[in-house]
């Protein structure tokens, strides 16, 4: 997201501060972060975490409850809900990690080119492309990335990245427009400094409590809207695990009286959501508290 | 004013600005002598800022040139090099010290990043003149680490001066400078860049409404009012014998022992 | 003239000064929660104006001027701890509320340093003016508006009708501090509370809106309490000034005294500090250190004991009182040996 041109030295100073700022968050907020610390080491070790194969189904266990070694019990497929679950998780989080990456990245960087010469030629020219992307949703551009790329989770990943920038680039071109008609930034042209150099190493530190708050919340909105999105059929494609197409496939359980398999794959995504909202709301406090 | 353009080290002729149908600054002219101490006074609208914010290239002027040691620097620089060799002659000092300094850097990471952007010198020869510059302003080690919000805003000021001083500039604009600061905390800042005018002969150009800090630290005086100059001279004449009435009606606002005000539209 | 009984804060003695009935506040005592911890602002301050006087208050950052004016208009913010009286008109102040602190702001009015941030954006001039007017004082609208044209050319704005109708945004800092100052003079105010009204203007506007200040408030005998940094824009108007440092009164005087005769080194260092507009000096005399807050002085010594000149070790030991000389009041211990040294330099 941000990227500060570094020495080794100040790279370790980084990371004590990282450290610093998430004890300042509170119990809450370590306690979200130790949620999410521990559904990303599943996201990337899943494969090798899970108990049971999660693609073989035993067609007797159909939505039988747990038993044994199964905490969850088995699916519509008599496949292992527990095992789905882990290795869903690289899939219900990976997609989101991208949105936000591209998103974030994008997004800053058309909000710090507009507030640069904030009100001219330039700036104008990016507003109004962000409110032409603004009049799509997300479901839509969806569909049409899936009739192009084939149903996938690369095609709803682009869709919903492309869809979130310019709500980044609207809220960040404000704080940039704040912090560009600071009297320092001027000193620092009066310097000699470049107009990139002052973005990176001073525009977008300042902005980092608003920057950190949109990264969390965004990720847990693209969480919901790529699990809708394969809910749909559009995303993650079955038998591939994922936690949307798991609701998906068996919410006819809910009906029939077994509602434990897509109940867990609902609580997994509400769980990582709220950590990741709750833990974006904390850091942004903190990091207001921190500045000026 | 010099006797020879060249003595100059800031030579400034037929400045103008516009914004729009606005003329914010209408055919300025004038030299600062090296080691020399001009003032620009005026009120809100006349201009003055601007003035400042084009020498210093903040803004481009509409027309008019301006040359400071020797160089022209009317038209944007055209590249990093430029840039700095400017940056290098002519600095500036803003009035308010709370949004002049970056509020994540400390006053060592400051001074360091000004060194780093002007002259590109190694780290150890950096070290030794951000310690001179807080000796300079006078500003000790505590502070020296500190951040800006530690800072009270004399301190900050401080901070900004020994900043602006840093690459050895030869033309320093001062912007208001002191206008933000207590009364007590001004005489010291003003008796600090007195100093450092006699220590180090940088030449000043002081933006200000307030004729008595005019009178204070300059020599020479230029009145501008709705951007235009209305008159010019030396610091102690202008105040003591002013001949144009828009001069004559701001001394005559200035508060000060035994003075009273007057309405101007009598009911 | 009536005398009022003033009792120190730090000796507990009773003290006899002259006052004059509209406006008393004794041993002002008020502490704000700042970042969770709660900090003095204002310490033992005891003041009075008499009716139709004007009385500058002049002080540095932190010396908690802008508080004595909020304590007075009972605007202290949510959580402050106040201790001590304000008597306006021999009532007490403290325990109003509701309908008698509305009829208690239509006698005690205040103007603002920044008029823009006090002033509804989206209302005409007309629509704040006549507010207080008709909804506290029951004055029907016509005329109201009247009163507000008529008090608009008081003030030296011509075309009234039309200015009536504009909105902020359409005068500029001088205008509109004349009509705010317009607007707090309608309910026809025993007291006017000015805190810093001309800070933010240029000095021939500044001059200007002076003058009306001036002449409105004889002509109309309101007492006023001019709050400024500006020691010689107080002494223009006031007939008696109050200096103030780190939340306690220091010096009070007869404005046409304080330069030449103060009585506080303080009152001498802040008259010092301040260029000559008359005289090209080559340094000021200015004194080390940073003006403290309240909470930030030590409350057994004099607040300015480390940063005078003429502090010896008397001045360390015990917080001084206030001590009346000449008709006015200092709270330096040596005030009586140093009198008439003060203005000349710093050495002792």
């Amino acid at each position: 997201m941000s990227t500060v041109a570094s020495s080794p030295a100040a790279a370790t100073a980084k990371h004590s501060r990282g450290l610093a700022l998430l004890r300042a968050t509170g119990p809450v907020g370590i306690a979200c972060a130790v949620i999410i610390a521990v559904a990303a080491f599943v996201a990337i070790f899943g494969s090798w975490l899970v108990p049971y194969d999660p693609y073989v189904s035993n067609l007797s266990l159909v939505w039988v409850g747990p038993l044994g070694g199964h905490v969850l019990g088995f699916d519509g497929q008599g496949r292992d809900v527990a095992s789905r679950l882990i290795a869903g998780a690289g899939n219900s989080m990976l997609g989101p990690m991208a949105v936000v990456v591209f998103s974030m990245t994008i997004g800053s960087a058309l909000a710090l080119i507009a507030a640069w010469r904030g009100g001219g030629v330039v700036d104008s020219a990016i507003s109004s492309g962000l409110d032409i992307l603004f009049a799509f949703p997300g479901i839509l551009l969806a569909v049409l990335a899936a009739a192009v790329l084939g149903p996938s989770l690369l095609a709803a990943s682009i869709a919903i990245a492309i869809a979130y920038t310019p709500y980044v680039a609207r809220v960040l071109r404000g704080a940039a427009l704040k912090e560009r008609r600071q009297l320092y930034v001027a000193a620092l042209e009066v310097q000699g400094a470049s107009a990139t150099s002052i973005c990176f190493r001073h525009l977008i530190p300042n902005m980092l409590p608003l920057i950190i708050a949109q990264a969390t919340i965004n990720f847990g909105y693209a969480v919901v809207d790529l699990a809708a999105i394969s809910y749909l059929g559009l995303g993650v494609q079955p038998p591939h695990a994922d936690w949307g197409v798991m609701i998906s496939e068996n919410q006819s359980g809910i009906l029939q009286g077994y509602p434990l398999p897509a109940l867990a794959a609902g609580a997994c995504i509400v769980l990582v959501v709220v950590a990741f909202n709750l833990l974006g709301e904390r850091l942004f406090e903190v990091t207001k508290q921190q500045s000026r | 004013m010099p006797e020879t353009a060249a003595e100059a080290i800031l030579e400034v002729s037929g400045l103008r600005k516009e914004f729009g149908e606005l003329v914010a600054v209408d055919d300025v002219s004038f030299s600062l002598a090296q080691a020399g101490s001009l003032a620009i006074v005026g009120e809100s609208g006349s201009g003055k800022t601007t003035v400042a914010k084009m020498i210093v290239g903040l803004e481009q002027p509409t027309a008019g040139t301006i040359v400071a040691c020797g160089r022209e620097r009317s038209r944007p620089a055209r590249s990093v090099k430029e840039r700095r060799l400017r940056a290098g002659q002519v600095q500036i000092v803003f009035q308010d010290p709370y949004t002049s300094l970056d509020p994540h850097q400390t006053v060592e990471a400051i001074l360091d990043e000004a060194l780093r952007l002007q002259h590109g010198w190694p780290a150890d020869r950096r070290r030794a003149r951000v310690l001179e510059l807080t000796e300079i302003v006078g500003l000790d080690a505590r502070q020296v680490r500190a951040l800006p919000r530690a800072l009270s805003g004399g301190q900050r000021q401080r901070v900004a001066i020994a900043r602006a001083l840093a690459g050895e500039p030869r033309v320093l604009i001062l912007d208001e400078s002191v206008a933000a600061l207590d009364v007590s905390i001004q005489a010291q800042v003003l008796n600090l860049l007195a100093d450092i005018r006699d220590e180090t002969g940088v030449s000043y150009v002081l933006i200000s409404h307030d004729l008595a800090v005019v009178r204070q630290l300059t020599d020479e005086v230029l009145v501008m009012h709705r951007g235009r100059v209305v008159e010019r001279g030396f610091t102690a004449r202008v105040i003591d014998d002013p001949r144009e009435e828009y001069t004559q009606r701001l001394l005559a606002s200035v508060p000060r022992p035994g003075w009273k005000p007057r309405r101007c539209d009598p009911l | 003239m009536t005398e009022a009984t003033v009792r120190d804060s730090a000796t507990s003695a009773e003290k006899r000064v002259p006052s004059a009935d509209l406006l008393e506040v004794i041993d002002l005592t008020v502490r704000l929660p700042v970042e969770g911890e709660v900090r003095s602002v204002l310490r033992g301050v005891s003041l009075t104006i008499g009716a139709g006087e004007a009385l500058g208050l002049v002080g540095e950052s932190g010396s908690g001027k802008s508080m004595m004016a909020r304590s007075v208009d009972c605007l202290l913010p949510p959580g402050a701890e106040v201790d001590g009286t304000i008597r306006f008109d021999h009532g007490d102040v403290g325990s109003l509320a509701g309908k008698e602190l509305r009829r208690y702001r239509n006698q005690v009015a205040m103007i603002f340093q920044d008029p823009r941030a006090h002033v509804n954006p989206v209302r005409t001039i007309g629509d704040f003016m006549t507010e207080a007017l008709r909804s506290n004082l029951g004055v029907p609208a016509a005329e109201a508006r009247r009163r507000a044209a008529d008090m608009l050319l008081q003030v030296g704005i011509l075309d009234s009708q039309r200015r009536l109708g504009q909105y902020p945004f359409e005068l500029s800092g001088g205008l509109l501090q004349r009509a705010m100052i317009a607007a707090a003079l309608l309910t026809e105010p025993r007291l006017l509370l000015a805190d810093e009204p001309t800070t933010a203007l240029d000095v021939t506007t500044q001059a200007e809106v002076m003058a009306i200040l001036d002449e409105l408030r004889r002509r109309r005998h309101v007492a006023v309490l001019f709050i400024t940094h500006d020691l010689d824009l107080a002494a223009a108007v006031c007939d008696r000034t109050a200096v103030m440092y780190a939340g306690q009164i220091v010096e009070v005087r007869s404005s046409s005294l304080l330069h030449d005769d103060p009585l506080h080194p303080y009152t001498a260092a802040i008259a010092a500090a301040r260029p000559d507009i008359d005289r090209t000096a080559r340094r000021l005399l200015a004194i080390p250190g940073h003006p403290l807050s309240a909470f930030e002085a030590d409350p057994d010594q004099c607040a300015f004991a480390p940063r005078c000149p003429h502090a010896l070790d008397e001045c360390r030991a015990a917080a001084p009182e206030l001590i009346e000389l000449d008709g006015g009041l200092s709270r330096c211990a040596r005030v009586r040996e140093l009198r008439g040294r003060l203005k000349e330099g710093q050495d002792a």
